[in-house]
């Protein structure tokens, strides 16, 4: 397979995103073939929301879906800070978002990407 | 169980029997072919005399909720819940109709069906959103149980705090191992069971009256 690009969006990117633009940015990324890597995961509801939509965005011969892969971050337990602003750890994980017709790509580079993932 | 919950809950046990109407819907959730349909078929047919929906070895093969209003289900020691069950269509993240293809169908159904299928979806996360008071969230035992929309969908239940009991299906298969989703899921009771042969059937009536009365 060969051009497949990889798309990181920063926690700090994330966190001035409302939940809707999160969704937005990643179904129109990985319409368009791409990976995404978002460093903060999504929180339940909005990822409720991610496969909603995502159902709605299926069309016969194009668009058939997304796979979802979750990396445990750097400080897995949560911290005092995180505790007390309410964060769950699987909002803390980062996650990995790529068109379903990519799922063996994504597997394959999972090696790779926990090792990227490891050494930041 | 905190204080503040244990409160909310006795309130609206209070007020349902004030109201006598609003019933807990119980909805069965779970990854297509997991055998949502027919545990509801069973629970139904086992308290009601009635079926729900159509079984199918082809997956989204429901494709819209579909409810089952006042199952009275009674336990051993007498005691008694009075729900709706709801059975949902198969959660994924992907839907592909080039899959049901290899099923025989020509691609003009399985196009249908694939749209259909998108929209059942759509419509089980909407109900669980507004419409649901518990879960029964069914998994395949056969099959890994850390599939990433099972982690998502027990998230978002959990996120809902909506009560939950995990139903390990089709122990009756050889490769079933409910203890893979004991392991997955500590936090949560799991119950194995063989919708197919009905095999410790009554140990998840048990676990419905306990949970979701
Ligand atoms: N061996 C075995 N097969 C089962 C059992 N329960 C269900 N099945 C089979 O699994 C297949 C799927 O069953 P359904 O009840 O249609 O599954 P579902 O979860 O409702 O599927 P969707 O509606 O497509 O999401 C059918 O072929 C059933 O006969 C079980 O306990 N053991
Ligand atoms: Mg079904």
């Amino acid at each position: 397979m060969q051009g497949i690009q990889i798309d990181l969006i920063s926690s700090e990117k994330l966190a001035a995103l409302t939940s809707m633009e999160k969704i937005h940015l990643i179904l129109d990324h990985v319409r368009k073939g791409s990976i995404i890597i978002l460093e903060k995961g999504l929180s339940p509801d909005e990822q409720s929301t991610l496969i909603e939509m995502t159902m709605r965005e299926i069309l016969p011969d194009g668009f058939n879906g997304i796979e979802i892969e979750t990396y445990p971050s750097r400080d897995q337990s949560p911290g005092f800070l995180q505790k007390l602003l309410g964060r769950s750890a699987i909002e803390s994980r980062l996650t990995v978002i790529g068109p379903a017709n990519q799922l063996r790509m994504i597997k394959k580079e999972k090696d790779i990407i926990s090792a990227w993932v490891s050494t930041r | 169980m905190n204080i503040l919950v244990q409160t909310k809950r006795r309130l609206s046990k209070f007020l349902m029997a004030f109201f006598k109407k609003k019933k807990a819907r119980i909805g069965i959730y779970g990854p297509p072919n997991a055998g949502k349909t027919t545990l509801a078929n069973r629970i139904a047919r086992d308290w009601t005399g009635e079926d729900v929906g159509l079984v199918s070895e082809v997956p989204h093969e429901t494709r819209r909720a579909v409810r089952k209003s006042d199952i009275s289900i009674t336990g051993s020691n007498g005691s008694n819940i009075t729900i709706d069950i709801v059975d949902t269509p198969g959660v994924t993240t992907k839907i592909d109709y080039k899959d049901f293809l290899e099923y025989g169908m020509d691609k003009e159904t399985a196009v249908i069906r694939a749209r259909e299928a998108t929209e059942g979806v759509a419509e089980a996360m909407h109900w669980l959103r507004e419409d649901i008071n518990g879960v029964m969230y069914m998994l395949d035992a056969t099959e890994d149980p850390f599939m990433q929309v099972n982690i998502m969908m027990i998230g978002i239940i959990e996120s809902r705090k909506l009560p939950v009991i995990i139903v390990a299906n089709k122990i009756d298969l050889p490769d079933a191992s409910p203890q893979r989703i004991r392991s997955a899921f500590p936090q949560h009771p799991v119950v194995p069971i063989s919708c197919l042969e009905g095999k410790n059937i009554e140990d998840l009536y048990e676990k419905m009256v306990e949970h979701f009365g």
